[in-house]
Formats: C-alpha cells, structure tokens, sequence
C-alpha cells in the first residue's frame, strides 16, 4: 500500500491498488481511496483529521515535543531532521482535543511520513499524554495508529513506551472511559504489541497491513505456508483481533456512533479520585481495583 | 561478523581442559618431586586462567555482551528457580488454547514467603529446545503469564519474573492468535496488580516479548545481560541492510545493562561470577537471590495502592 504514482505532472495518478489511472481531485475528494477498486492510500495525520473531526474543532496539543538523540545512534540527528523538514511536525503523532459531531474527544493521530510512524519517546508521550487527558476528563480516547513499531534509533528507550502507553490505556479503563483504535496502514510490532490492541474498540481500514514482525521475519519463523491475506485488517477481523473493518467514507459515522453509545453514560460512571503527582504529569485514580 | 561464543571461549575452554588433565596426572603421580612439579605446573595454568578471565571479561563489548548472554552453557530461568525457591509447583495452561513451554511459572516460596514465579525458559537438548521453542513465547505463554499475574493478586503474592527471550514467536499461528494483543494484555495486567513486582532480565531481554513480562516495580539485569528493541541483527539488517553489522549495532543500541542504568531505565546491576554466571552457578544464584530479598524488602514498605501508582510512574518518567 505505497503511495500512488505519479505517471505526469499532476493532474492525473495510478492507483497503487488497481493501477488504474484516477484525477487527483477526484481522488482527494475521496480522501485517497481509489473510485474504481476500493483501495486505500495512506492518509497523512492533518488530512485524517480533517476527515474525521468537525471543521474547526481540532486543538493541537504538545506540538512542541521534540526528541534529542538519547543514544547518540548514528544518523538519527539526520534523519529526525528531514523527516521534520519533509511533514512539517516535530515527531509521528498529532494530538489534542477534537469534536465529533459535537461530542467531545482526546485523539492522536499517527502519520507514518514521519520515519515510519515509528515511536519513540516522543510519540510514547503523546500517546499516553491523550489516553490520560481522556482518563482524566472523562471524555472518550480515539487513536489513530499507523506505525511500523518502535523507533530503533532510541533503543531500549522506545521499548519503554510500550510499557508507558499501555499502563495509560489501563488508566483509561480504570477511570471507565472509552478508548477506540483504529488501525490504518501500517499497524506493526511495538505499537500493535502495546496500546493499540487493548483498546476497547478496535476499527481497521480496509487491507491495512496489521502484523506483529515484518513478513520476512514471520515467514522464517513459521513452518506453513503463510496465507494470501497473512498480517492484513481482513486476516486480523477473521481472527478475532479486531471488531470492523470500516470503509474510509464511514469512519466518521461509525466512530461518532460508538462516541455517542459508549461515552454516554460517562457521567453516570462512578467517580474516581484522581490523583496528581507532584510531576507536572498527572497519575491516574486509585482508589478502584 | 561475528564469532560465536564457542569461538570465543574457546582459548579458555582448551586451558580449562589442561588444567583438568594434569589434575589427573598429578593424582596418578607417585613421585613426590614430579607431583610437586605438576601442581606448580597447575597453579601456572589457574593463573594464566584467571588472567585470561580477566582479560576477556573485563572490557566486554557490547557484541561480547551479546555472545554471553545468549550463551547456551548459562544459567535459564529454571535452573535459578531451582536454586533460590523452594516448593515451586508448575502450573500449565492459559485454560483457553494450549500450552507453551517457553513461558514458566508457578507459585513457589522465596525464603519463608510465598510468591508468583514467571520467567521465559529457553531449552538444552535439542528436544528440550524445541519444546520450549528455543525460548520464543507463543500467546498461550503470555495468556498463561497473565492467569498467573490475576492469581497472585487474589492471594497477596508478590510477583518475581526472570526474562530470556530472543523475542516473540512472530509465525502465522501465533500472528492467528493475536500474538501482539497477548503481550499488550499481559503488560496490561501488570499494571492493574497491586502487590509487588520484581523482573530480573537474566540474559536476553529480547524486544516485546520481553517487555510482555517486564512491566515490574523493580527491573535488574544480571551484569552479562542484554535489553534491546531489537535484536542487533534485526536492526543492522533494517537500518543498513547488512545483519552482518550486527556487532555495530549491538554498540550502536546500547543493549548492556550498565547503558541500561545509565539511561535510567533499569533499577540496578546484579554482579555475576568471574567469567559469567555459567562459571559459577550457584554463586550466580546466590547473587540474583540477595538483589531480589534486597528489592522484596524495598517494595515491602509500599502499600497495595503505592505500589500499583509507583509502577505506574517508573514507567511514566521514562523519555519526558
């Protein structure tokens, strides 16, 4: 699921799912989805969220969060840089508040132009900074994830977020409010194997690529043949890992749908003591078990 | 690339193997002056041992660091529970699916308290290693991991976990099994408990599969151990698109315990013996026992809800 090609000088592209020729308009009229066969272009984080949110509604959080180069890791100053150059952010999530049909969210959103949509300590903050703004003020979580894993050139570093992110979705769930994921393309290893598959709901596009090692590893690892769909939305639904595959038209009005049926109640939820730590991050209730 | 830790130990291992031959010959030896002689001759070689021992363990590279911890002559998971539990009863089985030989666990008694074990358990003999798929954990290995986490809060027992893994098993029935959601609900489950949880990575801390039972108040290393994203190989092939930089890597990712604690991300070093923890295993153990009554006394002090709250912390401090 690359990026289409561009066979001139912009009028027209190929779909990377048919290979058939589409108008560029058209096509971002439909939010890069292919009118002929249905396939679904990645979708950079700004676009997606104004694809989803009401006009308007989107406040950006955190945008200043920016990672150093804990390790010294060859090249990562380089490449960190041109990936800031290139989407105009500072790291691989978006995130804030938004509305929903009125309804009103803690979302971030993943853009994978940003080295992979990988996550490294910066992405791990923003993740868990939205799961316990959610947590907090009782209004539901919405992720959109799209990531190839953890961010190597952080190290062990990285593999901590997956461990923070998830203790944040647990935060989440103690406190009784909704977290809704929806799995884009990609959605691999570090991100998949943490605060993406524990979340209440879990949505997916259509063929999204969804798998826990890249498909070489898995191949070396396991004795069968691998099936056709192996590590896509489809094998994932067919599995029992996720609950809809979601057409990118509907989104919105499925995620405004479960916003509304599961969030509703929220005010009825038992109220829980939050607790703020002495750091400016804040730790979750605990009075509940 | 890369020698193997055979290769590496190898001068070692034919030192070894001439001290232990004139210990022979000197036993069989009648002569007082010519045993005198071959034990002269011995306490050279031990010596020259010790020396080399020292050499070689002194400034390890972090690919060096690599080879031990990976070493099949190390000590597994079983082999300190054997040591420093007592009455460890193995219980089988996430009561779903199957079971999975690469993830252990069971209650068992450290000194006079009753307490959760759970550790990754990697194979010797060549069946033995693929029971325990060469220390590759299926779901069924973290859904067990989790059946145990639930039962030690029932019962107030404090958790220990011992990590040795190369990773994740990432094949099609594991990926069919949801693998990725297996590993997430276990650290998941961790952060709901409220009695102590101590982790100890004892050799290869191996990406999430590692982390799946890593989510502790507490996290140790032993001094020859290893805690990585990625195995070296992985990245050097993804980065670069030549796993034969591994060694490159391993530097590059800063996968030893000493980077470990210097980042701030681990609670402490365990020492090993002279030469790794496979030279002495019982002072290993002994080692890996104290840390451990060191930190159980530690958390000891915290209350049900300090500790749940505390974990939720250590983790939450790590990058901002």
């Amino acid at each position: 699921m690359s990026s289409p090609k561009h066979p001139n000088d912009g009028s027209f592209l190929q779909c990377a799912g048919c290979k058939k020729i589409l108008f560029v308009a058209e096509f971002e009229e439909l939010n890069k989805v292919c009118p002929h066969c249905g396939h679904h272009h990645r979708l950079g984080a700004k676009r997606r969220i104004d694809s989803i949110f009401d006009p308007e509604s989107f406040v950006e959080l955190d945008q200043d969060l920016r990672s150093g180069n804990p390790l010294d890791f060859p090249d990562y100053d380089e490449k960190r840089l041109a990936a800031e150059e290139k989407t105009g952010t500072f790291d691989s999530i978006i995130c804030g508040f938004a509305q929903l049909d009125g309804q009103r969210v803690s979302v971030a959103v993943a853009d994978f132009s940003f080295m992979g949509g990988s996550m490294g300590s910066v992405a791990g903050e923003k993740i868990t900074r939205t799961l316990e703004r959610a947590a907090e003020t009782k209004v539901p979580a919405i992720v959109f994830c799209a990531s190839g894993g953890a961010r190597m050139q952080e190290g062990l570093l990285s593999l901590m977020q997956m461990a923070k992110t998830t203790a944040a979705a647990q935060l989440c769930r103690r406190n009784h409010v909704p977290y809704i994921a929806v799995f884009t393309d990609p959605t691999m290893a570090g991100v998949l194997a943490s605060y993406a598959s524990i979340a209440d709901v879990i949505l997916a596009e259509p063929k999204a690529t969804v798998g826990f090692a890249g498909l070489r590893v898995s191949k070396q690892a396991g004795v069968g043949k691998v099936p056709d769909d192996f590590q896509t939305a489809e094998f994932g639904l067919a599995s029992g890992m996720i609950d809809r595959i979601v057409h990118r038209k509907e989104l919105k009005s499925t995620l405004s749908n479960l916003v509304n049926l599961l969030g509703s109640s929220l005010e009825e939820a038992v109220d829980l003591p939050v607790r703020k730590s002495n750091h400016k991050k804040t730790v979750g209730a605990s009075a509940h078990g | 690339m890369a020698r193997t830790f055979e290769e590496w130990e190898k001068p070692l291992k034919d030192l070894e193997e001439g001290i232990e031959k004139l210990k022979v010959l000197a036993g069989r030896e009648r002569d007082d002056g010519k045993r005198t002689e071959a034990n002269v001759r011995i306490g050279e070689l031990e010596i020259r041992r010790d020396k080399y021992v020292d050499a070689m363990y002194c400034q390890l590279s972090p690919w060096d660091t690599v080879l031990v911890a990976r070493a099949q002559a190390r000590p597994y998971s079983l082999d300190y529970a054997a040591a420093i539990f007592d009455g460890f009863v193995e219980l089988q089985g996430d009561r779903n699916y199957g079971a999975d030989f690469a993830i252990v666990g069971g209650p068992a008694k450290f000194n006079d308290q009753s307490i959760m074990f759970v550790g990754h358990q990697k194979g010797r003999s060549i069946q033995e290693r693929q029971l325990r798929n060469f220390g590759y954990a299926r779901p069924e290995g973290y859904r067990k991991a989790i059946r145990l986490f639930e039962m030690a809060e029932r019962f107030r027992l404090p958790v220990v976990t011992f990590i040795d893994t190369p990773g994740a098993d990432a094949g099609v029935e594991a990926e069919k099994r949801g693998i990725s959601e297996a590993i997430a609900a276990s650290m998941m489950k961790m952060f709901e408990l409220t009695v102590p949880i101590i982790s100890v990575i004892i050799g290869e801390g191996g990406s999430g599969g590692a982390i799946g039972i890593g989510a502790a108040n507490k996290v140790l290393m032993l001094e020859h151990s290893i805690y990585s994203v990625i195995a070296p190989e992985g990245c050097a092939a993804i980065l670069w698109r030549r796993p034969e930089l591994a060694a490159q890597a391993a530097a590059a990712l800063r996968l030893t315990p000493q980077s470990a604690l210097e980042l701030g991300l681990i609670d402490g070093i365990i020492p090993e013996p002279k030469g790794g923890a496979h030279r002495d295993i019982p002072l290993a153990a002994q080692n890996l026992k104290f840390a451990i009554e060191h930190a159980m006394a530690d958390l000891s002090k915290c209350s049900p809800i300090d500790l749940r709250d505390s974990r939720y912390q250590r983790f939450r401090k790590m990058g901002f």
